[in-house]
């Protein structure tokens, strides 16, 4: 009894029978509303800058904001799916760097890039397993997991490569190139990968089991449990999918700069988290959507741009500003959910 | 009825569930037959839920054997339970509020194509549900922006999909007003007449007499009996789950001594219309000095949350508390102390005793926290204190350094009420001060509620032994279905007063 309409269309179109129409602005499910005031802040930026700077709404600014954080983006969508679960990884930054250092010791070894390519990415997966592990089996912090699995991983890129090594390997340079799109608009082919793990991310978490599972388990995982859902393969799913994200983000990082350095993305895991927060998820879990999450990456992004455009500015302006919209968006979030109950 | 025909769909024979050195369940037998709706009886820690988690399989019984459909089972969690039409819902909703109605529903067996989920499918499967069960709900919303009660409904009809032959609802109805209720009986009936099996748990004997046509009665993990609910008079239930006979309570009123109530004037405490909307409906209550007032009632019957609103530590949504006639707000048990109201929760691990720290911190806790943390009470002061509540409350070990948790029950008990006496309160409530402890402890807490009567205080004794209420109370207010059903004077009561109207009889 199941043939129906095959899926692909978002779970958005819904008709609206009976008295409805009075409710229109409810309608516009609060679940939206985190989303939706990221993307206004993000249309408002975009509006001042235009209208401040000259050559601000210009594709190559646009392309460069896409180029500058694809991995950043990749790491995002990884975070918001443990984030959902209602956890943490703080070890996305160290993957990353962990990822780079890989890629570029083994190219430098004369390893073919097809297989360096799985490698670094699967390091990722790796770590994003034992995370999982220890937190489902062993019932461990989050926090505190990958906290260990942060320091980890940072160990190790040292102990790959304690210096920066170049990459000059020609099939990977060739990789990264310039992809078309019309006229001045062009992307490289890493934010053609992270637009794609956006889609990806956004197909599983709406249109899979364990996608919904994601949800229920950060709605409450008790709950989730006696529902009979599969807890505890969807927890550490979670953080393979965040380790995954943050190998194949060390991959565009490398891509961009070609090079590995271990002290790449000190930090990044916390970039990380304040777009995934800015884009509207709640840190306790269950709400939140990946395109929030790319949202919040453009915003973070943006911030940037505008105070390089603003020339005078110090540049730690940006951390400024990103830690008032966070706090602003965290606040919002209380009084919404606040209103709920 | 054609009931004794049918073959039973669950049938339970000789269940016992032991956790060392506890026996929660000792060799109940339990049937179920298709089409009806069943009701566990039992106080709490008579092992009602032991025995529904053995049939779901969350606990496996030591002995006996689960029959479901004829075939022996035994299920390794809810979900097996469920996959063969054992499905169970709980007191909490155990869903998420954060998905849709329709995910609620369908999650773990939506419609999917192409390995995908088909979310139309799903809306469409559960509004079908939903429409069954009478719900006028758009699949579509989310869970949370629904009342309680709809989520509990939700909740069983989440339970119903697929193939539901055996429907377990542990207490539904306890966070539900009385609409609700009817509207969750409506369709735990609709669902009897298609053939499921209910099992039904409630502390409310009004909805059990209501809805159910059989009930089992289990005290201290054995089985009383099972009995058809239309010829089991309401109160002889009671007597059951209770566990004495009549004979038994009336020689235990022989030890009831009274003490002259003093001729007061103002109450020390009074409160009129105190109410709190799904915990307690509103009640009227005046306690004078010198006086112990008993709470009596079931397990459930509000007689916590009753003692919660007089403390502050629930806020009441309606009425007013008068402290030696002057309006007061009891807020918080802040303000509650400041009145010098004093109150020991019935869940003594939870919300008394901080087990890490020793009886001395223990006992100066409530006063300190009074003075403020600024002005640390002076140590002298603190070790005559505490050597004097040891001595007269008999704490035994008599060392001050002795850590609470390894203290006996009812020695950790007395600290408890060294805590709240060291704040030389007026009015003390104590819930339940006697559960779990042996019977010398118990005898002494009794004779000290006594005592401190006598000496001008003013005490609200709770306890589920009614004995032990009936004994040291000058008064008894009788609880039901969350409401204050009666006020009686304790000089006077008998059991079978007290027994007939925690059952709803009405003999007073």
């Amino acid at each position: 009894m199941t043939t129906s309409a095959p899926a692909g269309a978002p779970p958005a179109p819904r008709k609206t029978p009976k008295a409805r129409a009075w409710k229109l602005p409810i309608r516009l499910d609060r679940r939206y509303l985190p989303v939706l005031g990221t993307f206004v802040v993000l249309a408002l930026m975009l509006i001042i800058g235009g209208t401040r700077y000259e050559n601000f709404l210009t594709p190559a600014v646009i392309s460069n904001l896409f180029i500058n954080n694809a991995h950043l983006i990749v790491l995002a969508v990884g975070m918001t799916f443990v984030i959902l679960t209602g956890g943490i990884d703080l070890s996305v930054g160290s993957v990353l760097a962990l990822s780079t250092v890989i890629t570029a010791a083994l190219l430098q070894a004369g390893w073919p890039v097809a297989v360096v390519l799985p490698l670094a990415v699967g390091a990722g997966t790796v770590i994003g397993l034992a995370h999982g592990v220890m937190i489902h089996y062993f019932q461990v912090q989050p926090f505190v997991a990958t906290l260990a699995g942060m320091f980890f991983a940072r160990g190790l890129c040292f102990l790959i490569a304690p210096e920066s090594i170049a990459i000059d390997n020609a099939s990977f340079v060739e990789l990264a190139t310039w992809v078309q799109i019309f006229g001045e608009w062009r992307m490289t082919s890493s934010v053609l990968v992270a637009l794609i793990v956006v889609g990806l991310g956004f197909l599983v978490l709406h249109f899979t089991r364990f996608g919904r599972t994601v949800y229920a388990i950060g709605g409450g995982e008790q709950s989730a449990l006696l529902m009979g859902l599969p807890v505890p393969r969807t927890k550490v799913l979670a953080y393979v999918v965040s380790g995954t994200c943050a190998g194949l983000g060390g991959l565009l990082f490398a891509m961009a700069f070609r090079s590995g350095y271990s002290l790449t993305g000190v930090g990044m895991e916390l970039d990380a988290i304040a777009a995934v927060v800015i884009g509207g998820t709640l840190l306790t879990g269950g709400t939140g959507f990946v395109l929030g999450s790319v949202l919040g990456v453009l915003v973070l992004g943006l911030i940037q741009t505008i105070i390089t455009f603003e020339g005078t500015l110090s540049s730690w302006w940006t951390k400024i500003v990103i830690g008032v919209l966070l706090l602003i968006f965290v606040l919002l979030q209380r009084v919404l959910s606040l209103r709920r109950t | 009825m054609t009931q004794q025909t049918t073959p039973p769909v669950v049938e339970m024979t000789g269940i016992s569930v032991e956790f060392p050195p506890v026996k929660a369940l000792d060799g109940v037998d339990f049937s179920l037959r298709p089409g009806e709706i069943h009701a566990l009886m039992g106080e709490n820690g008579a092992g009602k839920s032991t025995l529904i988690k053995a049939l779901t399989g969350i606990h496996s019984p030591t002995a006996g054997t689960i029959r479901v459909d004829g075939v022996e089972r035994r299920f390794s969690g809810p979900a097996d339970a469920r996959a063969h039409g054992v499905s169970t819902v709980y007191q909490e909703v155990n869903l998420c509020e954060n998905l849709t109605v329709a995910e609620n529903i369908m999650l773990g067996a939506e419609p999917r194509v192409l390995g995908g989920l088909n979310w139309r499918a799903i809306r469409r499967q559960a509004a079908t549900h939903l429409e069954r069960m009478g719900l006028d709900i758009d699949p579509a919303s989310s869970l949370g922006s629904h009342s309680l009660a709809v989520q509990q409904l939700v909740a069983i009809c989440r339970a119903t999909v697929g193939d539901c032959k055996v429907l377990i609802l542990d207490e539904p109805t306890s966070s539900l007003d009385t609409d609700e209720v009817e509207r969750l009986f409506t369709v735990m009936r609709g669902l009897r007449a298609d053939g499921v099996a209910i099992l039904f748990v409630s502390h409310f004997l009004d909805q059990v007499y209501e809805v159910s046509d059989r009930m089992t009665v289990l005290r201290n993990g054995t089985l009383v009996g099972e009995y058809v609910t239309a010829d089991l008079p309401a109160a002889e239930l009671v007597q059951h789950m209770i566990g004495r006979s009549m004979d038994v309570l009336e020689a235990a009123e022989e030890v009831l001594e009274q003490a002259e109530r003093p001729a007061e004037t103002t109450p020390l405490l009074q409160v009129v219309g105190l109410g709190r909307k799904g915990s307690v409906q509103p009640f009227d209550l005046d306690l004078y000095e010198g006086e112990v007032v008993g709470l009596a009632g079931l397990l459930g019957s509000g007689r916590t949350e009753l003692a919660r609103l007089l403390t502050g530590a629930d806020r009441a949504d309606v009425g007013q508390a008068r402290v030696s006639g002057r309006p007061t707000r009891l807020r918080n048990p802040r303000a509650a102390m400041r009145h010098r109201i004093a109150y020991t929760s019935e869940d003594r691990k939870g919300e008394g005793v901080v087990d890490g720290l020793t009886v001395r911190e223990n006992i100066v806790l409530a006063l300190q926290a009074e003075r403020g943390w600024m002005r640390p009470l002076p140590r002298k002061q603190v070790d005559e204190l505490v050597a004097r509540y040891i001595k007269q409350l008999g704490i035994r070990p008599a060392n001050p350094e002795a850590l609470l948790r390894n203290l006996s029950g009812g020695n950790q008990q007395k600290v408890l009420l060294a805590r709240w006496l060291a704040t030389a309160p007026r009015l003390l409530v104590l819930d339940e001060p006697t559960r779990g402890i042996d019977v010398g402890a118990k005898a002494e807490i009794q004779k000290l509620v006594a005592e401190l009567a006598a000496d001008g205080m003013s005490v609200v004794f709770i306890s589920a032994e009614l004995e032990e209420v009936l004994r040291i109370s000058h008064r008894i207010a009788v609880m039901r279905d969350r409401r204050k059903v009666a006020e009686i004077d304790g000089g006077g009561a008998t059991m079978d007063q007290v027994v007939d109207l925690i059952a709803g009889g009405g003999a007073a």
